[in-house]
C-alpha cells in the first residue's frame, strides 16, 4: 500500500473530473473524517485513514481489499475507472443521462445507449464529456460518455448511438472478477 | 330327378327364442350312473319309492295345462303335452323330420304327441333325479346314520357342528389380531431375504417409532432395544440416503422426532433476502419489487430488514435492478441471528473471520452505517473477493478484506470490540441446500471441523479485547446441528479462556444442551440458541455469545483427555481450583466464575 504519485495523482484526477468536474475537492475533504486515496497492486481505494491504518497491518499478499476501489491502473498506465465508483460517482455528476425502462436493460448488459433508448439528457452536454446513466427512477446504472452532445441527440436517429458504454452494475454479476 | 324340396318358407312354430325360460341344467346320463355307484343302497331304494311317487299326479296335471296355454297363444293345432318349451322345440323338430315326406300336421302330430309323451317322462326323470342327487349330496357330508336317526337328533348334531366352526373361527381371528397389534422386528434372516421396499420400510419406521415410545410394553418379547433402533437406523438410511453415522447422530439428537427433521430437509427453506438500509427501506424495496412482480412478504416481527418471497413468477431475484444497485442482499433467515447476536454498535472496530461470501459481513456494515472499522477474513481467497464484490455493490466503504489462516490473525491485528466466528462445520444443519452432506460426512469429517472450530474459536477470542468500552464480545456460530461442533466446542474455549457466556437477545430459538449423552457442560450453555428446520422454518443453526471479561490467557488444563472426560462435572470443579491455585491476576473473577459454577451445580 503505497500513496499515488504525481503523476498517477494527475491522471486519476483528470479522468475523475470528466465525470464530476470540480468536485474532487468534495470527495477528500469531508466532514466525518480525513479520507486518502492509496494504491495496492495497481488499484487505487477511496478509504477513510482510520480504516487504512487498519489495513496497514496486513501484508500485500494478505490484503485484497480496502475501502471503495475506484479503478485500476493498466499496464500501459492509463487509468480505468470501474463501476465500484459510482456510489462516489452519482451523487457529484454534472452531466446525467435517464433512460426508458425498454433500455435499462441493454445498458445493463453492456451495450451502448440508443437514442431510442433515451429518455432524458441534461442541457449542455457537450460531446465525449463523461455521464453518469440514470433509470427513469432515479436509480445510477453506470457511466459513459456522451456520443453526441445534447443537441444533435435530439436531432439524432433513432438507431443511432447517444451514449458509449463504460461501465454498469450489471457487472457485479457479469464481471466479477475483474472487479474483485 | 330328386325329390322335389319345398321351397315355401316355413311358419314359425313355438314361443320363439327368447320366450324361453332357461330350465335347470341336464346332467348326462353317464355321468347319472356314476353318481349313482357311490351311494348307498338304502338311499337308492328310498329314491326309487320317491319318484314312484311323484311321478303320477305331476305328468297329469302340467300336460293339461300346457295344452290349453300353448294353443292358446300360438294357434299352432298340435296337442302337445311337454313341461318346457326346449322338448317341445325337439319334438317338434324331430317330428318334422319324420313328417317331411309326408303330409304336414296331422301325422306329424300323432308322432309329435308321443314323442313328446316319451320325452316328457324323461326329463321328469331326469329334473327327479337332479334333485335327489344335490339332496344327497349336501347329506353325504353328514353322518351316513343321519338318514336313519330322528329328525330331532340329527338338528341337534347340526347345531352342535356349526357352533364349533364358528368357534374356531373366532378364535382365529383373534389370534390373528393380535399377531397385527404387535409388531414383528424381522430377524436378519428375515430382512435378507426380502427385496428392499420402499413401502414396507416406511410402514417399519412407524412401527418402531411407535415400539420405541413405550417400550416395555410394546416390544416383542426376547428382542433389545438395540435391535429396534439398529433396524430403524437401516431403514432411514434406505429411505433419504443417509450414511449410518449420520442417521446414528440424528437419532440420538432428535429421538423419535428423527422423521420429521429428515422430512424437512427434504425440502428447501422459503427464500429471503435483507434490506441494504443504507440504500434504501424496506417498504420502499418491497414495493419496487411487486411492481416488478415478486411477491413477498415481511419476513416476522423478530426483524425489520428481512422480506420472504414467496412467489418470484420466474423473474431472476439476483439480477434485478434493485439487487445489482445494492439494495437488498439474497441470505437466509439463520444467517441473520448471529449478526443479531452480535449486536455491532457504531464506531467500533469488528472482526469478520470466515466472512465469505459476505452477507453477515455487509449486514454488520449496514448496522455500523459506514462507521468505525470493520475487517472481513476468509481463509480461501477466491471466496473472499465474493466478498469484495458484496461490500462494494452494497455500499459498504469501512471495510478491510484480507485472505489469511484465521487462526493466525491474532498475531497480525488484535484489539477488535466484536468478533464474529461463523465457523467451517459439516452443515447438518443445510442439507436441505447440501444434500451431498447426507452421505459424505461422517466421523473424521466432524472430528476435524471440531479441531479447526477449536482452534478458531480461541483465535477469535484473542483478537477480541476485554478492556474495550462497548465491546468484548465474542459470536459463535454455526450451521450445524451436531452437539460435537457446538457445545462441546464452546466447553472447549471455557475451559482455556476467560471467557463466560452470555444472553445472545434473539428473541426466539431452543436452548442449547447443558447434558448430552456422555457430555456435560457448563450450565450456562443454556443461553445459547439452537435452531431446527423442522420447528423454525429455517437452516438448522447454533449461536452462542461470549464476553471475554479479561485478556489474560488462563494456563491449559492438566487433562489432556478428550471432551468426554474433560466434560464431567467433577473434572470442572478439580480444574478450577486448580488453576486459581496457579494464577494470581485473574484469580478473584476466576473464583466468581466459579462460585458462579458451584452454585448452579
Amino acid at each position: 500500500m503505497r500513496p499515488l504519485t504525481d503523476e498517477e495523482s494527475k491522471q486519476f484526477f483528470e479522468k475523475l473530473s470528466k465525470y464530476i468536474g470540480d468536485n474532487v475537492d468534495v470527495l477528500i475533504d469531508r466532514p466525518d473524517g480525513k479520507y486518502c486515496f492509496r494504491l495496492s497492486k495497481d488499484r487505487v481505494y477511496y478509504v477513510r485513514e482510520s480504516v487504512m491504518k487498519k489495513a496497514a497491518h496486513f501484508g500485500r499478499p494478505c490484503l485484497l481489499s480496502f475501502g471503495t476501489c475506484f479503478g485500476k491502473f493498466t499496464h500501459s498506465s492509463k487509468f480505468r475507472l470501474y463501476i465500484t465508483a459510482l456510489d462516489y460517482l452519482a451523487p457529484y455528476a454534472k452531466y446525467k443521462v435517464w433512460l426508458r425502462p425498454g433500455a435499462e436493460q441493454q445498458f445493463l448488459y453492456g451495450n451502448h445507449v440508443l437514442k431510442s433508448g433515451l429518455g432524458r439528457i441534461t442541457e449542455n452536454t457537450q460531446q465525449y464529456q463523461g455521464v453518469v446513466v440514470y433509470s427513469m427512477k432515479e436509480l445510477p446504472l453506470g457511466f459513459g460518455v456522451a456520443a453526441k452532445a445534447t443537441a444533435d441527440c435530439r436531432r439524432a436517429d433513432p438507431m443511432t448511438i447517444v451514449v458509449f458504454h463504460q461501465a454498469d452494475i450489471g457487472e457485479f454479476v457479469r464481471n466479477e472478477e475483474e472487479l474483485t | 330327378m330328386g325329390r322335389k324340396i319345398n321351397y315355401d318358407e316355413k311358419p314359425k312354430k313355438g314361443l320363439g327364442r327368447k320366450a324361453k325360460k332357461q330350465p335347470p341344467p341336464e346332467i348326462p346320463k353317464k355321468l347319472q350312473e356314476q353318481r349313482r355307484g357311490v351311494k348307498k343302497r338304502r338311499a337308492d331304494d328310498r329314491k326309487a319309492k320317491a319318484k314312484k311317487i311323484k311321478l303320477k299326479p305331476i305328468n297329469d296335471s302340467e300336460s293339461e295345462i300346457d295344452e290349453n296355454s300353448i294353443a292358446s297363444e300360438l294357434n299352432m293345432g298340435l296337442d302337445s303335452d311337454d313341461n318346457s318349451i326346449e322338448d317341445k322345440a325337439d319334438d317338434l323338430f324331430e317330428g318334422n323330420s319324420l313328417s317331411e315326406s309326408e303330409g304336414p300336421d296331422g301325422n306329424g302330430a300323432d308322432r309329435n304327441e308321443n314323442g313328446k309323451h316319451k320325452s316328457s317322462d324323461s326329463d321328469d326323470d331326469d329334473d327327479d333325479d337332479d334333485e335327489n342327487e344335490q339332496d344327497d349330496d349336501a347329506s353325504d357330508n353328514d353322518s351316513d346314520d343321519l338318514n336313519d336317526l330322528s329328525l330331532e337328533e340329527a338338528s341337534k348334531r347340526l347345531v352342535k357342528k356349526k357352533a364349533k366352526i364358528e368357534r374356531q373361527a373366532e378364535e382365529e381371528m383373534q389370534t390373528n389380531i393380535l399377531d397385527s397389534e404387535r409388531m414383528h422386528l424381522p430377524t436378519a434372516k428375515e430382512l435378507r431375504r426380502d427385496q428392499p421396499d420402499l413401502i414396507a420400510s416406511r410402514q417399519r419406521v412407524k412401527d418402531i417409532l411407535l415400539v420405541l415410545g413405550n417400550f416395555k410394553a410394546r416390544c416383542e418379547p426376547g428382542r433389545k432395544r438395540k435391535e429396534y433402533i439398529r433396524l430403524l437406523s437401516k431403514d432411514l438410511c434406505f429411505l433419504y440416503d443417509y450414511n449410518e453415522f449420520l442417521v446414528q447422530k440424528l437419532f440420538d439428537l432428535f429421538g423419535t422426532n428423527v422423521v420429521e427433521f429428515l422430512e424437512a430437509n427434504e425440502q428447501s427453506r422459503p427464500l429471503t433476502i435483507r434490506t441494504n438500509t443504507l440504500k434504501t427501506r424496506r417498504r420502499d424495496l418491497a414495493k419496487s419489487l411487486i411492481e416488478r412482480g415478486i411477491n413477498l412478504e415481511p419476513i416476522g416481527a423478530w426483524s425489520k430488514v428481512g422480506l420472504v418471497i414467496t412467489d418470484t413468477q420466474s423473474i431472476p431475484i439476483g439480477a434485478t435492478p434493485e439487487y445489482l444497485a445494492g439494495h437488498y442482499m439474497l441470505q437466509g433467515a439463520s444467517s441473520f441471528l448471529p449478526v443479531m447476536a452480535l449486536a455491532p454498535q457504531e464506531s467500533e472496530q469488528i472482526l469478520d473471520m470466515c466472512a465469505a461470501p459476505g452477507g453477515k459481513t455487509t449486514y454488520i456494515g449496514q448496522l455500523m452505517k459506514n462507521t468505525g472499522c470493520l475487517v472481513a477474513n476468509d481463509v480461501n481467497r477466491d471466496r473472499a473477493r465474493a466478498v469484495i464484490g458484496n461490500i462494494h455493490r452494497m455500499g459498504i466503504t469501512n471495510c478491510v478484506v484480507s485472505s489469511v489462516d484465521g487462526r493466525k490473525l491474532p498475531g497480525m491485528i488484535k484489539g477488535f470490540d466484536r468478533v464474529l466466528l461463523d465457523a467451517p462445520c459439516s452443515g447438518t444443519g443445510v442439507i436441505s441446500k447440501h444434500s451431498e452432506v447426507k452421505s459424505s460426512k461422517d466421523g473424521k469429517d466432524v472430528q476435524r471441523c471440531g479441531h479447526i472450530q477449536r482452534e478458531l474459536l480461541l483465535a477469535a477470542i484473542d483478537s477480541c479485547t476485554a478492556s474495550s468500552v462497548t465491546g468484548g464480545y465474542i459470536v459463535y456460530s454455526t450451521c450445524s446441528v451436531l452437539v460435537e461442533e457446538n457445545e462441546c466446542v464452546v466447553q472447549y474455549a471455557l475451559k482455556r479462556r476467560n471467557v463466560k457466556i452470555v444472553p445472545t437477545g434473539l428473541p426466539f430459538g431452543n436452548e442449547g444442551f447443558t447434558h448430552f449423552r456422555e457430555y456435560h457442560f457448563h450450565p450456562s450453555m443454556k443461553l445459547a440458541m439452537r435452531y431446527y428446520p423442522h420447528l423454525h422454518n429455517m437452516d438448522g443453526f447454533f449461536v452462542c455469545k461470549l464476553k471475554k471479561f479479561s485478556n489474560t490467557i488462563p494456563k491449559p488444563p492438566k487433562e489432556d483427555l478428550p471432551e468426554t472426560a474433560e466434560g464431567d462435572n467433577e473434572g470442572e470443579g478439580e480444574e478450577e481450583e486448580m488453576d486459581t491455585e496457579n494464577k494470581e491476576a485473574p484469580k478473584k473473577k476466576k473464583k466468581k466464575s466459579n462460585k458462579g459454577m458451584k452454585k448452579s451445580t
